[in-house]
């Protein structure tokens, strides 16, 4: 999903130049525009397959996130369209200042945080257990995966269902196992209505970072672990030294592109609890969403440049991070 | 994790022929089994739960004890669901937009996938970049402008004008999975169908697509299943019963102060059941797929 240009042929290869290149990026294109100086003569080919992809990113993508952009410095408000006076940095002024912002930035974080870390514990797990093959490993794996064709709304209103104060199964099955003695209302308490949503949103993920992690263990080459196992190299040695070396770049990789999702998809939250009870699961994305339905696209739409640019800013770190961390 | 672990490892020492004998009962390998169990227990009840709940009775829904096996068994909240909406419709219309659009972005993709995997050029990084920067914005900055957009296009609320918009969003995702699938596939094949005669288009749809069919079919998965799920856009855009998607019917639900909790679960199943068939049956294209392309970004 990144601008990196690693290599070619089989996952091993792969692997092998990206090390190679660590300490920089660059050297492994480089190398390969010597290899086949293509270039100008084909700079039509190049044109013609890309074009279509291009327009219809810019039509339907581009385009109207600029238009949106440019909403974001206007007092553009349904209630009245003939008159959407400039008013510059107004709209993020007013959000910066809204007695809601900390609160829902904070909430932001946890539930970015909250969410990927068990994700990605629970889904190296996953990967693990599954790295060795074993009778009907294609079988559980048909069945373990379908999280993932699931839309965050339905996960949504399958959790809201499940956490239903009244009739939800998850106060029963608690119950049942004597942990509590009455019935919580998980979506309309407010300490309680993020862990919910957290705990669906962790269920939705783990899947993800249980294939990814998965098919880049498929890709760490059995000498090396026999190597280190004949040298007397133990299980958590050979993990930490070994495995995740290896699969660093997957790892980090799926971290950034779930981080990014994360904080960017509404969904689930959206149909379990709306942002309440009293603003309390409110992410920036909802919030959003919310000023969009009063109908104050200006104010929507200056959240959702700070969103990209909060987004934008972070990945630049990140991937820079990544780049300090592979020169070492 | 260090439980967990141990029944991998161990397996590169034994020598190959070794391999298929059962092994010892290790701490690991029951760590790993009942990990596995409790990860199997924990994915699929959500979904029974669903399931379970569509099948009740429409009074049996809302009762203690809750039961975990139907005691009335009945269809009530299928023939509710379709009584009372036009569901059918919405599957119909779900079903055509999601395969045209699928497809479509997924041969666009497959075309900017091989230049993005074959040449070196300039401005091939900010391609890329564009395209990562596409999974970065919010759905809801655009959606006002794109609907004015539609609107001057007469496509609001049609089925091409909602196609039109999923083929832009599956491209970026699709172009990067595609492209890590030409890199594994060696230039020499199509070069070979070039001196042959074959123009390039011609070798890439001759020669390469045909060992690339895992990767395409994963590639079109996932823009079938993301187009079918997708919520917002099909929400704003279409507005008319008779060309409505699933999800835009599924809001509904939430839309009104009491959630009728049994169609509900009916119309769950019924969207839920055709994207995990298809999920199911490719699983292990899928993660093929995975692991030729994005992985590797």
């Amino acid at each position: 999903m990144t601008a990196t240009t690693f290599g070619s042929d089989g996952a091993r290869a792969e692997q092998a130049r990206a090390r190679r290149a660590r300490g920089g990026q660059a050297r492994a294109p480089r190398e390969r525009l010597r290899r086949k100086s293509f270039g100008r003569r084909h700079a039509l080919t190049i044109l013609g397959f890309l074009l279509p992809a291009i327009v219809f990113v810019c039509w339907f993508t581009y385009f109207p996130m600029l238009q949106g952009a440019h909403m974001a410095f206007r007092d553009w408000n349904l209630w009245d369209l003939t008159s959407t006076p400039w008013v510059g940095l107004a709209n993020f002024a007013t959000i910066l200042s809204d007695p809601v912002f900390p609160v829902v930035a904070g909430n932001t974080a946890v539930w970015v945080v909250g969410s990927i870390v068990p994700q990605l514990v629970i889904g190296f797990l996953v990967a693990l257990a599954l790295w060795r093959r074993f009778r009907l490993r294609g079988l559980y794996q048909a069945l373990v995966f379908y999280p993932w064709a699931v839309s965050g709304f339905l996960v949504g209103m399958l959790f809201r269902w499940m956490f239903n104060a009244e009739f939800g199964v998850v106060n029963d099955l608690l119950m049942k196992a004597g942990a509590i003695e009455a019935p919580l209302p998980w979506l309309a308490e407010p300490g309680l209505a993020m862990v919910a949503v957290i705990m669906a949103n962790v269920w939705y993920g783990v899947t993800f970072f249980a294939i990814m992690i998965l098919a880049a263990l498929q890709s760490v080459p059995d000498e090396v672990l026999e190597a280190a196992a004949i040298d007397g190299a133990g299980t958590v040695r050979r993990l930490f030294s070994i495995v995740i070396p290896y699969i660093w770049t997957t790892l980090a990789l799926t971290v950034l592109l779930r981080v990014i999702w994360t904080f960017n998809s509404p969904e689930i939250i959206y149909a379990m609890t709306g942002g309440g009870p009293a603003g309390r699961t409110h992410i920036i994305t909802t919030w959003m969403i919310q000023y969009t339905q009063q109908g104050s696209y200006g104010l929507a739409s200056a959240i959702g440049l700070a969103v990209m640019a909060v987004l934008f800013v972070f990945c630049a770190f990140y991937l820079m991070a990544m780049r300090r961390v592979n020169e070492r | 994790m260090t439980e967990t672990l141990t029944a991998a490892p161990t397996r590169q020492v034994v020598p190959t022929a070794a391999r298929r004998r059962p092994s010892r009962v290790t701490a690991g390998g029951v760590a790993r089994v009942v990990g596995l169990t409790l990860w199997l227990v924990v994915t699929l009840f959500p979904l029974y739960w669903i399931a379970l709940t569509s099948f009740k009775s429409p009074g049996s829904i809302n009762r203690w004890p809750l039961e975990y096996w139907p005691s009335e068994p009945s269809i009530d909240n299928y023939t509710d669901l379709f009584a009372t909406s036009s569901f059918a419709t919405f599957v119909g219309n779900s079903l055509v937009v999601a395969l045209v659009a699928g497809a479509t972005s997924t041969l666009i993709a497959l075309l900017s996938a091989y230049v993005l995997a074959r040449f070196e050029f300039r401005g091939k990084g900010a391609v890329l970049g564009a395209f990562l920067l596409t999974q970065m914005i919010p759905a809801f900055i655009a959606l006002g402008p794109l609907y004015a957009m539609l609107a001057d296009l007469g496509l609001v609320d049609t089925k091409p004008g909602l196609a039109l918009v999923y083929v832009a969003m599956c491209i970026p995702f699709s172009t990067v999975m595609l492209r890590g699938f030409f890199e594994n596939v060696p230039d020499s094949l199509e070069e070979a169908a070039m001196i042959d005669g074959c123009s390039r288009l011609g070798a890439l749809f001759r020669v390469l697509v045909p060992v690339m069919v895992p990767g395409i079919v994963a590639a079109f998965i996932f823009n079938f299943v993301n187009c079918w799920n997708e919520l917002f856009l099909s929400v704003v855009l279409m507005n008319s019963d008779a060309n409505k998607t699933i999800p835009a019917a599924l809001n509904g639900f939430i839309s009104t102060f009491n959630i009728a909790w049994g169609p509900m679960s009916a119309a769950a199943v019924l969207t839920i059941l055709p994207t995990m068939l298809l999920f199911a049956l490719a699983s292990r294209w899928i993660v093929e797929g995975l692991t030729a392309g994005a992985v590797k970004e």
